[in-house]
């Protein structure tokens, strides 16, 4: 082109820099040196004093949990010299419905006079009531013990059971080391903690009922929740007009985030049981009271997740003639998962302990077997945690910690899956 | 003379209340490439959107006047905006490949498209637009890495050729090279060349010989006004606006 035109380099018109060049040797620059080390050694310091301060306060949780909870997993027993004497045939036994039969057939009574006959007068106070259901198990795995003299272990009674391990009253102490002398003793695993609901024995109690329905609630939780967090949060990012009703939606879901979870509850019982007519102290109710108060937190991590998606790549899919649903559901929501699922783990973790607006609908009753539909009446874990720290027996003691390490255990797993879902679903830049 | 493919009539836009672009009228035809020069800030990137309605997204943009593809307007209620976009493709100043497999990247227009029925269809799109767009020989070995994964010039020519994958009529292009080194900008400035005749291209550029280079038509915005429009060579060896000579000598911008 024309040469003449070409722009020339800029002359240098403007004032001559009047400042004399830095001098970085001198003492005081030295000085600010220094003083910037010892700024960021203090910070690094500070950070690591707080991240140190934290994990000891989670591991001395953990430890004490686990030192107070483990027993709860363990179960004293004691070994029944029975000779059974029950009018039934031993073929029985072992169709289906055996446990009626056995249990018409009056075991119950056998056990209670086998434990008289071998610990004297109070021998079946020894017993757990539920001593009679190990017999019943062993008879079934066995039928024949019942033309024969045995040896069955028996779970022992809440307070030998406490005292055996080392914390009873002076009266079942003495009553333990009798046992103990006999050779009657013996310690198992409490597989029935794992698989039964809660009861008034101590020694009975399980928590798969609990378990089972915090399970069932968290389902119908994320089921509702999560859906609706996530359509909610992609259309006002995406569709919905800024205007003034977009900002009062906005104020008010940050406000419902904020509301204090009993408030829930009422409003639950109000609307879910007061004008709904759903079954008082079913999942059903509990998840969607839940879900009431998960709801917000997906919306606003949504809503953060999305808006962290760079509009850059909203505008390349528009300009290859993308549709607003297509950008959506093609780029910007897999963008955000790792983001909304974050969001979606913290809500549902604090669902998962949360407690008093499950009182609210009734969720606190006292419940004896797990729920098999999420209509049936249930506890959930915190709540079960709760009624068993208010018990006198000191049996439910451990059995309170036991169950606190199955409710952390079950966050844990919920927290890994969450991790693992995000590793999967993050893009690398 | 043929008929323009391109025609804008009087066009203004507003962002609110203030206009970005004042009564703008110009024309583009097939086999050109036209040319956007002006000082920052005044409006050639505002109106380089408008052609393919991407400021449907500034919700506070406003849009006065009217723009001709192929004599239907369109900004008419009866245009269809996503087929408009997959007629009328661009690429972006700052390279935006999705954070997806090269492939993908240029796979995902025809796709959405439904513009193949065949596996084998797509992947010959994938390597003529890739080839096209001068990128297949280095990427053809590594297809399924990210694209977010290649060098800034890599990128730009990723997205151009996600943008041919469509088989556009019109390619808009803003900024294309400002991220880039002398050989990729003469890559792509290479690849314009290629290119012209086969779509119309309009590209927006803050480097007086590049425009000089690649342009048939330049025209020259001033605080949102179209100062001068005519052939490139014109242009700069002979303004007939003297706010023109200034920019071009370097005066201002
Ligand atoms: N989204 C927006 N909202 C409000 N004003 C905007 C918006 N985008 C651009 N503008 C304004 O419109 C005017 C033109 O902007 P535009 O981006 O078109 O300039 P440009 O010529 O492309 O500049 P550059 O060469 O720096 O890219 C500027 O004054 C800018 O501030
Ligand atoms: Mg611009």
């Amino acid at each position: 082109m024309n040469s003449a035109l070409v722009p020339e380099a800029p002359t240098g018109n403007s004032e001559p820099d009047q400042r004399r060049p830095t001098d970085w040797t001198t003492g005081a620059s030295r000085r600010r040196t220094r003083r910037r080390y010892a700024a960021e050694r203090r910070f690094r310091l500070m950070g690591l004093a707080a991240v140190w301060l934290s994990v000891g306060f989670l591991a001395f949780l953990l430890m004490s949990m686990l030192w107070q909870g483990a027993s709860g997993f363990v179960e004293t027993r004691i070994t029944l010299p029975i000779a059974l004497q029950l009018d039934i045939t031993p073929d029985r036994v072992v169709v289906r419905g055996a446990d009626l039969a056995l249990a018409g057939a009056g075991i119950e009574g056998a056990v209670d006079a086998a434990a008289t006959a071998a610990y004297g007068a109070g021998g079946a106070e020894l017993l757990s009531d539920g001593a009679w259901l190990h017999v019943r198990d062993a008879v079934e795995a066995d039928p024949t013990l019942l033309n024969r003299r045995a040896m069955i272990d028996v779970s022992a009674a809440a307070d030998i059971d406490v005292a055996a391990k080392g914390e009873g009253t002076p009266a079942a102490e003495a009553q333990v080391a009798k046992l103990a002398a006999a050779g009657a003793l013996s310690r198992g695993f409490n597989l029935k903690f794992l698989t039964d609901a809660d009861s008034t024995d101590s020694t009975r109690v399980g928590i798969w009922g609990a378990f089972k329905g915090s399970l069932m609630t968290m389902i119908v939780t994320l089921a509702l929740a999560f859906p609706v967090g996530v359509f909610a949060a992609l259309y006002l990012e995406e569709y919905a007009p800024k205007n003034r009703w977009t900002d009062l939606i906005e104020v008010s879901i940050n406000n419902l985030a904020a509301v204090p979870s009993i408030i829930f509850g009422l409003l639950g019982l109000a609307v879910f049981l007061g004008t709904f007519h759903l079954p008082r102290s079913a999942p059903l109710v509990g998840g969607l009271t839940l879900a009431l108060m998960t709801m917000p937190v997906i919306v606003i991590a949504g809503r953060n997740a999305i808006k962290g998606v760079p509009p850059s790549i909203r505008d390349a899919a528009l300009a290859v003639g993308a549709s607003p649903v297509q950008v959506v559901f093609h780029h910007v929501l897999p963008l955000a998962l790792p983001g909304i699922l974050t969001g979606t783990i913290i809500g549902m973790a604090r669902a998962l302990g949360e407690t008093a607006p499950l009182l609210m609908i009734g969720m606190r009753a006292f419940i004896a077997a797990p729920p098999d539909r999420i209509t049936d009446p249930a506890t959930v874990l915190p709540v079960q945690i709760f009624l068993w720290s208010d018990e006198v027996n000191r049996g439910f003691v451990e059995k309170t910690s036991a169950a606190i390490i199955v409710l952390l255990l079950f966050l844990l797993a919920m927290n890994g899956f969450a991790i693992y879902l995000r590793n999967r679903f993050e893009t690398r830049w | 003379m043929t008929t323009p493919k391109i025609t804008a009539r009087n066009v203004s836009v507003y962002y609110g209340a203030t206009r970005a672009i004042d009564d703008v009228s110009i024309d583009v035809t097939q086999d050109e490439v036209v040319a956007f020069i002006g000082p920052s800030g005044c409006g050639k990137s505002t109106f380089l959107r408008t052609l393919n309605r991407m400021n449907d997204t500034v919700p506070s943009a406003r849009v006065e006047g009217e723009i001709y593809l192929d004599g239907e307007d369109i900004y008419a209620p009866s245009m269809d905006v996503v087929q408009l976009r997959a007629r009328v493709g661009m690429v972006f100043q700052k390279p935006n490949p999705f954070p997806k497999s090269i492939y993908e990247n240029v796979a995902y227009g025809p796709r959405i498209h439904g513009l193949t029925h065949a596996k084998g269809e797509l992947d010959d799109i994938v390597e003529g637009s890739l080839r096209r767009a001068g990128l297949w020989d280095e990427v053809k070995d590594r297809l399924t890495d990210s694209g977010t994964a290649l060098s800034g010039g890599q990128q730009q020519r990723l997205c151009i050729a996600r943008a041919i994958a469509v088989d556009p009529e019109v390619i808009l292009m803003d900024e294309p090279c400002s991220a880039l080194d002398p050989i990729a900008t003469a890559k792509i400035e290479e690849l314009i060349h290629e290119l012209k005749g086969r779509y119309a291209i309009v590209i927006v550029t803050h480097n007086m010989q590049q425009a000089a280079r690649v342009s048939q038509r330049t025209a020259f915005f001033h605080l949102g006004h179209l100062v001068e429009f005519g052939a490139t060579s014109d242009i700069f060896t002979n303004p007939r606006a003297e706010r023109t000579k200034d920019y071009i000598t370097g005066r201002y911008g």
